[in-house]
């Protein structure tokens, strides 16, 4: 990478992550899910780092556009329930590890800590979450976020925003 | 407090014909006789054989706060013993699932046991020359369960000496496991693809409750069902759906449908929901599968197998099942406020991959933490935990399509209903009663 707009490119790469969470931090879904390639999914293995498809295992979310629509448009009904009150997060980020960039494509890992309040309850997950992007004339774009949670297999309360 | 220990009647008295007292949610010593009396009276599914496929596999399960251990045996059958080392009650092994090889070592003090549970080896034996240790329970090796059933694979057991027995207890219910493995060309299924695990702070029958609740969905679950409309709207009738559409679209189906689904009772609270049809009936039809069902049982028979797809079949108190989409969900009660959910999956032999799909997808929309179907449910159980708590009314409404003819013991205990009749409930409750109670004795 040597010319100006390469160095944007890069900066805009290193900094994917934190954008992309700060959108979900503030409650912005529609812009986030912007975000997401018109194939892009977002995936929860159920195995965590371990788990090599999402065929073969169970996941705890897998969803393409259609299904995280769905879900962001159930968080604007009022009478989605378990919106009463409603939940916020966090997301707490280390800085990006760029594990691959090759022109229009380019793959992060980035470890977290994601808290997400509601009420009197408080739900900490920690992971790493790891990108997989493409370049399009609009700027990067989620073909994939994958999200390898710790201890992924244990019992959990309801999970209701996006780690 | 000691409102319930010792006081059978004052128990029986927490189930009327037609309502139930707030105290089976709320009650912990409740929870805590029905840890010693209802677990024990009655069959508790605790897994699949598939899941100890090879002599010295074991899987690890907890089951009304007794930690419970299925062995395969070196000649192919199962065994299930308490979890603890004989000597000070070390639990053997601390994983879920393993391979212990041919024998159990405890690894506190090393003493060893057979795959049978027969000891093996203690550690300083001449330290025990002239004691009582080989009279006592300790030098016994590991207790095993007396009431095990396997049936079709399913693996389910009797914690206590009283109850009836597994056959008697589960009667035409066996018939719900029956189709699950049908569906099999093979008549094999497999446990696959792990298991989502909910913790849910509501008492485990609300849990239960609701899996034979047809009315709810419109109301509790309209917000997602809205969402899966809008998104789908302006599609023609005959548009094929996307799997996650196809599973989620008839959550939004409305009262009169649910009613016509209709339901059935058995004996022992268990019942079946959806006999005529359910939200499971319109999947898309998979002909290479169906020829191989038919190649299998034959035409009338596979026919018969194929139409059957309940909402739920509730192997009360611990198992729902689904035929297809080949899950099960296993509760485990935690407290009278706490309630873990399994939700597991099945391969099908000689099915096509399509169908274990179908499982992990309707697994993942309805029963993950991540599930906005689920959100809604978990939401409003934990609301009636806490709001039952308030006020003069003590009790919880079971009223609707009651009939007093249902006490009648000559109504026969198995019997169709309209699908939105909470008979279904009522029948639960009257079942707890009778386990709860089984063998209790009054306090002089």
């Amino acid at each position: 990478m040597t010319g100006v707009g390469d160095m944007q490119a890069h900066e805009a790469l290193a900094g994917f992550a934190a954008v992309e969470a700060a959108l979900l931090d503030a409650g912005r879904f529609d812009d986030w899910l912007a975000l997401f390639a018109e194939d892009g999914r977002y995936w929860v293995p159920l195995l965590g780092a371990a788990q090599a498809d999402a065929q073969s295992h169970q996941s705890i979310a897998l969803e393409d556009r259609l299904l995280l629509q769905l879900r962001i448009e159930r968080l604007k009904n009022p009478r989605a329930h378990s919106q009463h009150p409603r939940s916020h997060c966090q997301h707490v980020l280390q800085p990006s590890f760029i594990e691959h960039a090759d022109g229009g494509e380019a793959r992060l890992r980035t470890p977290f800590i994601y808290v997400e309040a509601r009420g009197e309850e408080q739900l900490m997950l920690a992971g790493t979450c790891r990108h997989s992007l493409v370049h399009t004339p609009a700027g990067w774009r989620m073909r994939e976020k994958r999200i390898d949670l710790l201890n992924p297999g244990r019992a959990w309360p309801a999970i209701q925003l996006f780690p | 407090m000691n409102a319930y220990r010792g006081q059978p009647d004052a128990i029986r008295a927490l189930v009327q014909p037609d309502r139930v007292h707030r105290d089976l949610y709320l009650s912990d010593e409740l929870f805590a006789l029905e840890q010693q009396h209802f677990f024990a009276n009655t069959w508790n599914y605790l897994g699949h054989a598939s899941q100890v496929p090879n002599a010295g596999d074991y899987l690890a399960v907890d089951i009304a706060g007794r930690p419970l251990l299925l062995v395969r045996q070196p000649d192919g059958s199962v065994r299930v013993f308490h979890n603890r080392c004989a000597h000070k009650g070390t639990k053997l092994v601390t994983d879920e699932t393993g391979n212990t090889g041919k024998f159990f070592r405890c690894p506190y003090h090393a003493w060893t046991y057979k795959l049978d549970g027969a000891p093996l080896a203690i550690p300083l034996k001449s330290g025990y020359d002239g004691t009582q240790l080989q009279e006592c329970e300790s030098g016994q090796g590991l207790e095993a369960l007396k009431h095990v059933a396997v049936y079709r694979e399913f693996v389910f057991v009797r914690l206590g000496d009283v109850g009836p027995g597994f056959e008697d207890c589960m009667g035409e219910m066996l018939q719900s496991i029956d189709n699950m493995v049908d569906r099999s060309p093979e008549g094999r299924l497999t446990i696959a693809g792990g298991v989502l695990r909910n913790v849910i702070h509501c008492n485990w029958k609300m849990y239960l409750e609701n899996i034979n609740d047809t009315v709810h969905p419109m109301s509790t679950h309209e917000s997602a069902t809205q969402a899966a409309q809008a998104l789908w709207a302006g599609q023609p009738a005959d548009a094929p759906k996307p799997m996650a559409m196809e599973q989620i679209l008839p959550f939004g189906s409305g009262y009169d449908f649910f009613d016509r689904m209709g339901g059935r009772i058995h004996a022992n609270g268990h019942s079946v929901l959806g006999v005529n049809f359910s939200i499971h009936s319109n999947y898309a039809q998979l002909p290479e599968y169906e020829q191989a069902m038919r190649a299998a049982h034959g035409e009338e028979r596979a026919t018969q197998i194929l139409q059957r797809s309940p909402q739920n079949s509730v192997l009360y108190p611990s198992l729902s099942v689904k035929g297809s989409p080949q899950a099960i969900r296993v509760i485990r009660p935690l407290a009278a406020n706490r309630t873990l959910v399994e939700a597991w999956g099945f391969r099908v032999a000689g099915a096509p991959d399509l169908l274990f799909e179908r499982t992990l997808s309707y697994n993942r929309l309805v029963f993950s933490p991540m599930s906005v179907v689920a959100h809604d449910d978990v939401h409003l159980f934990e609301s009636m935990q806490q709001g039952l708590r308030a006020g003069h009314n003590e009790w919880v409404s079971l009223h609707r399509n009651f009939d007093a003819a249902e006490l009648d013991p000559a109504t026969p205990s198995s019997r169709n209903t309209n699908g939105t009749n909470e008979l279904l409930m009522r029948n639960q409750f009257r079942a707890w009663v009778q386990f709860m109670t089984l063998g209790m004795e009054a306090a002089a």
